[in-house]
């Protein structure tokens, strides 16, 4: 009977041992979106209808609170002044950072576009995310820098896509993954910092865009017709807004989104 | 010593699920590829764990090896403890799904319940027989443990645990009552009905306290010390709750359910 669990271990153990956990996504993916395709479209800037728009909050913006960095001295080193959590950016125009806005639905089903070839970056640096929300073709190359001199491991924890997490050492090479599945958003955190937060929005087409300081966003170049068109930010995560919009052939319209505090 | 090491690994998990830490060493069976990872933020609380499991390891195998009673119990602690070890490196290679990690936090329990076992089973050469309520204890405290795991790796809301709450806690005071009122000037059994009370009590605060903590907590950008021990305190009390009940249950011998009667 000993031998039987010992056998049953050290099966286990060698099984576990060739598992590869701390990799990257699988290199295939059923359902997912092809990479870069020289048939596929591209926005058409000169006849595509351009969408603008600005997210604003209503109501008093609550106080961000100060990161406790002090576990890891090099991260607080640093910062001039103490980081603050950036739940909530609002302007003082009431203007929302870091909205993820994107056209949702309404784009013809039998159309692919083209998958960029430039890799989009996210950078480690003051221990903290840089873009803190960042938005990418599924099947683009996403570079994952660590401008630290301390260690990172990036933890992406998607619904749809593969599991990630890698361990990135200061001076360790970039990291490149892909998101092969569109999903909005995709939270990403550190394990040995837990304060750092970012959030990725996988979507299978060009037509999305992240607000600025001041809430105001713009999406080009998009082809005639009737779309759903969200804004999904991570203090509201349950609550995206969906709004109903039709544009023509080199329309421009105005699409605002308020969030209630 | 090996209850006491068990009851550190289970503190130090406890540690890790509450500073999010639980992947900050993405390998396994080594650490940052090697045996001692640079030992900062999250990486430190899951380093301790690990090096605490491994000296919990040693110390199980070494009891196996050294005692002549309650072998067999024995070498299910060691089972119990290795599978264990097997399980966290399956929740670092298969990046933390949540009823592994579930089950990690289930069997943390039982690693504990068996080292409690152990240590009470010495108290007397009479095999132990439980009242029934006493099993019953035993079984439902187990099971809101699960319940609680559950809740802290998001895979069921509060209700269910709040639920099991008030029935374990209600089973747990019946078992101890039972006991309490019979022989409380007699022999060793009123110090595990002690015991089972007076951790169910403090479990039923520490609960409130650690659900109050984390509801005015939601938006912290990071777990806070309040939010980490009033929930590392919850699972804690709930081991000592838990090992009371075992203790309880292996104290019981039939002559001391007769009333009156001393125990021997």
């Amino acid at each position: 009977m000993k031998k039987i669990w010992i056998t049953a271990g050290v099966a286990c153990a060698l099984t576990l041992a060739g598992c590869g956990g701390s990799s990257t996504a699988p290199k295939s993916d059923a359902g997912a979106t092809p990479a870069a395709n020289t048939a596929a479209a591209t926005p058409d800037m000169e006849n595509g209808a351009t969408i603008t728009g600005k997210v604003t909050f209503d109501g008093t913006p609550p106080v961000m609170k100060t990161l406790d960095m002090s576990a890891v001295p090099a991260c607080t080193a640093a910062h001039k002044t103490p980081a603050k959590s950036e739940e909530l950016i609002v302007g003082p125009d009431k203007g929302v950072k870091n909205a993820f806005v994107w056209i949702k639905s309404g784009l013809p089903a039998d159309k692919t576009w083209a998958v960029p070839s430039t890799a989009v970056t996210i950078t480690q640096e003051g221990c903290m995310y840089t873009p803190h929300v960042l938005g990418l073709m599924a099947g683009q190359n996403l570079d994952i820098k660590n401008g630290d001199p301390t260690n990172h491991n990036i933890h992406p924890m998607p619904q749809v896509n593969a599991d990630f997490n890698q361990s990135q050492p200061p001076g360790a090479a970039d990291i490149e993954h892909v998101f092969p599945r569109e999903e909005v958003l995709v939270p990403v955190k550190c394990n040995i910092h837990p304060w750092m937060r970012a959030y990725i929005g996988v979507v299978n087409h060009p037509f999305f865009a992240v607000t600025g300081d001041d809430g105001s966003y713009t999406i080009k170049g998009l082809p005639p017709g009737t779309y759903t068109i969200e804004v999904v930010h991570e203090h509201w995560l349950t609550q995206p807004q969906d709004q109903q919009i039709t544009v023509g052939a080199k329309d421009s319209k105005t699409q605002d989104f308020t969030f209630k505090g | 010593m090996v209850a006491a090491c068990t009851l550190a690994l289970v503190t130090a998990g406890a540690l890790v699920t509450s500073n999010d830490a639980a992947l900050a060493v993405p390998d396994w069976p080594l650490n940052w590829g090697r045996l001692i990872p640079p030992l900062e933020g999250g990486i430190r609380f899951e380093f301790a764990h690990r090096a605490l499991a491994l000296l919990t390891a040693v110390l199980t195998i070494v009891l196996a090896l050294r005692i002549q009673r309650m072998r067999r119990l024995a070498w299910c602690a060691v089972a119990a403890v290795l599978a264990q070890a097997l399980l966290g490196g399956a929740l670092v290679k298969l990046i933390d799904p949540k009823s592994l990690a579930i089950a990690h936090a289930s069997l943390a329990e039982i690693c504990f319940g068996l080292t409690v076992a152990i240590v009470a089973g010495f108290a007397s050469d009479a095999q132990p027989q439980p009242a029934l309520v006493a099993r019953l204890a035993v079984v439902i405290l187990f099971a809101q443990a699960v319940s609680g795991a559950a809740l802290r790796h998001h895979a069921v809301g509060i209700v269910p645990h709040i639920v099991g709450a008030a029935i374990a806690a209600g089973i747990a005071m019946w078992a101890s009552l039972a006991v309490l009122v019979r022989h409380l000037d007699e022999g060793p059994l009123p110090r595990p009905a002690l015991a089972l009370l007076g951790f169910t009590a403090l479990q039923i605060f520490s609960g409130i306290a650690a659900y109050s903590v984390r509801a005015a907590a939601v938006h912290d950008p990071q777990p806070m010390p309040l939010t980490i021990w009033t929930t590392v305190a919850h699972v804690v009390l709930g081991a000592l709750t838990f090992g009371s009940a075992i203790w309880l249950a292996m104290t019981e011998r039939p002559q001391s359910r007769s009333a009156g009667l001393p125990v021997s």
